[in-house]
């Protein structure tokens, strides 16, 4: 590679990197980066499912399979909530994710018609997130418990949830009661001066200057 | 109606007598706690709905609330058939993300249990399938052997099931003095029990009357629904993670890929046998070309000290207190690792954001795109059937509803 550099001989791009090109000159596409050697395509809502539908048909990328939709909630966003579409290509052995961002009340174009596996996996987005689907014609919960109120996988909702279930000996039936603790959750704070703070107290002079 | 000219011929009424049936989720062939709502026209399955979730623990949420190391035992709790695969898509995600290379005999280990593993859980599919529709020896012959390879999980890992095995880093102690004996002497023996299980049920024709032909899955739809695994591979994809993504010590190994041709539930069946006996052949070669070394990377602020150590080192005293109580921190970023578990793509989606806890840990469970498919599968089955499918699909409810 070095001898390459000095003899001004360009080094041929990788697979990979010819993928990387292609994917960013789609349209609806606004950005790809790079997770390591995982390759991100980021785009907009709007034409999401021609932008899907290109990935998987064209000859160059044949994405046949979708084999997982993450959502991520980042509660400080205008824009909370990124989607995470992971897509593989049997043929070429390659894999690519597709990132959304959208917030509570937008929703997001459903791939269900490009992917049928996708129903499943925006069902489990909309339980667990509160992101909804446009078109999803089966955007029921999924995972939990019917007649549950709530987005449980939101960084605001906590752990311990709002109600806990039990059968009551004698009423016969089981039930619904708001969750004691005995001992509240202790959510213990382990970002130790040692690696988290980045200025130590009294080296306020030796940072100045440097944001911090 | 009134309105249709009077010379067509009279519209033919027909009446519908479909009724809905609840299927589980106590039942034996739900695998689990399926609730699987079926609307039968008479003995012919119209609609399938499953309802998922009566399992639901939130890992994902408490994974949240975990450090690193914390988190390692939920992965063992959710597809509880085959546990260190699981941690094994955990483990890597970590390493990729902390950019560490775990020591090779630390590979060997895993590619061997993870080979142990696939073996482990066939033989509880398979078995149970034939129990499924009605083989009840299998299940009974197959236990025997489950409990010999729990064996080697237990004196590895000191749990028959719940391992906590595969950690970030490497693995947690190096096997045993005579385990890797054990498992050469298991090997030899093991392929004889395969003819046996193979004898009850391969040309058995109560088995193939119930298993061949049903359930037809062609390429093309197993692709669209997401299968991966045994399951795609019984519909001709020939595709394994292990030969076309290779990681820790697969590209070394000498393996075939089984693919089926027919997509059926007797192709589900035949892929997982052949699979069973290439997974001795890879422990074989696992046990050949293993050699002494560490199994672990040699940093102390990723894996702990040795206890004797600890003994003697202040330093390593203050890693090992570090390490289990505040973790390591991860550096920001994110990643999709996947490994070829038993039933198929098992993916660990990681969001890291400098803590000591994971941002975001997605478990990409491989039979719940799998039980998504069972309405078209099972469409215009009857009733019983549609048991034969969902045994062939390997589905296990702990890793589904998460």
């Amino acid at each position: 590679m070095a001898e390459d550099a000095e003899a001004g001989i360009a080094p041929a791009p990788t697979p990979m990197q010819l993928l990387a090109d292609a994917v960013a000159a789609l349209p609806g596409v606004t950005a790809v980066s790079w997770q390591q050697d995982e390759l991100v395509a980021h785009a907009g809502r709007d034409g999401l499912v021609a932008l899907m539908t290109v990935l998987r048909d064209d000859p160059r990328f044949l994405f046949e399979q979708m084999m997982e939709l993450a959502g991520v909630d980042w509660p400080e966003r205008a824009e909370r909530f990124d989607v995470i579409y992971c897509l593989l290509s049997v043929s070429h052995n390659h894999r690519l994710q597709v990132a959304v961002t959208t917030d509570e009340a937008t929703p997001v174009p459903s791939v269900h018609g490009v992917w049928p596996v996708a129903t499943w996996w925006e069902r489990e987005a909309y339980d667990l997130f509160g992101i909804t689907f446009a078109d999803q014609p089966d955007l029921r919960r999924i995972l939990t418990d019917y007649g549950f109120e709530g987005h449980p996988l939101r960084k605001d909702f906590p752990l311990t949830g709002y109600l806990e279930v039990r059968y009551d000996e004698t009423r016969q039936q089981v039930i619904y009661e708001p969750v004691k603790l005995v001992q509240d959750f202790r959510n213990f704070d382990f970002l130790s001066p040692w690696e988290a703070m980045t200025s130590l107290p009294g080296d306020e002079k030796a940072h100045k200057g440097s944001a911090t | 109606m009134t309105d249709a000219p009077t010379d067509a011929a009279p519209l033919k009424q027909v009446q519908i007598d479909t009724h809905s049936l609840n299927f589980g989720p106590q039942h034996p062939a739900a695998h689990g706690v399926l609730r699987l709502i079926l609307e039968m026209d008479g003995e012919l399955v119209e609609r399938a709905d499953p309802h998922i979730g009566l399992l639901h623990r939130g890992t994902e949420k408490l994974i949240e609330y975990k450090s690193y190391i914390q988190a390692v035992p939920y992965f063992d709790r959710l597809d509880y058939v085959s546990p260190m695969t699981q941690e094994h898509a955990f483990a890597l995600a970590t390493e990729k993300l902390l950019g560490i290379v775990v020591p090779e005999r630390a590979k060997w280990i895993r590619t061997l249990f993870s080979e142990i593993t696939r073996v482990l859980n066939h033989l509880l599919n398979l078995t149970t399938y034939g129990l499924d529709v009605g083989a009840i020896t299998p299940a009974l012959w197959g236990f025997e052997e489950r409990e010999k390879l729990m064996e080697f999980h237990e004196a590895a890992s000191g749990a028959r099931m719940h391992a906590n095995y595969f950690r970030p880093g490497g693995v947690a102690k190096d096997l045993p003095a005579g385990l890797e004996e054990q498992i050469a002497a298991w090997a030899d023996t093991f392929p004889k029990f395969i003819d046996d299980l193979e004898g009850l049920l391969t040309a058995n024709r109560i088995w193939k009357q119930r298993t061949v032909d049903i359930g037809i899955f062609t390429a093309e739809q197993a692709l669209a629904w997401g299968f991966s695994g045994p399951c795609l591979r019984a519909s001709g994809v020939s595709w394994d993670l292990r030969r076309s993504q290779p990681y820790e010590m697969y590209d070394q190994l000498d393996f075939k890929v089984a693919v089926g041709r027919n997509g059926d539930c007797y192709d589900r069946y035949l892929v997982r046998v052949a699979e069973m006996r290439e997974s001795v052949s890879m422990i074989k070669q696992c046990l050949a070309k293993m050699k002494p070394g560490p199994i672990k990377v040699q940093d102390n602020k990723i894996t702990p000290p040795t206890r004797a150590n600890m003994k003697r080192s202040m330093e390593a005293l203050i890693h090992h207190f570090k390490l289990y109580t505040e973790g390591y921190h991860v550096p920001a970023g994110s990643t999709y690792s996947v490994v070829e578990a038993p039933k198929g793509e098992f993916g660990v989606y990681l969001v890291a954001d400098g803590t000591n806890r994971p941002y975001r840990c997605k478990i990409r469970a491989t039979g719940f795109a799998h039980l998504q498919a069972i309405e078209t599968m099972a469409k215009r089955h009857m009733l019983a059937d549609a048991v034969a499918i969902i045994g062939s699909l390997d589905v296990v409810f702990g890793e589904i509803d998460r």
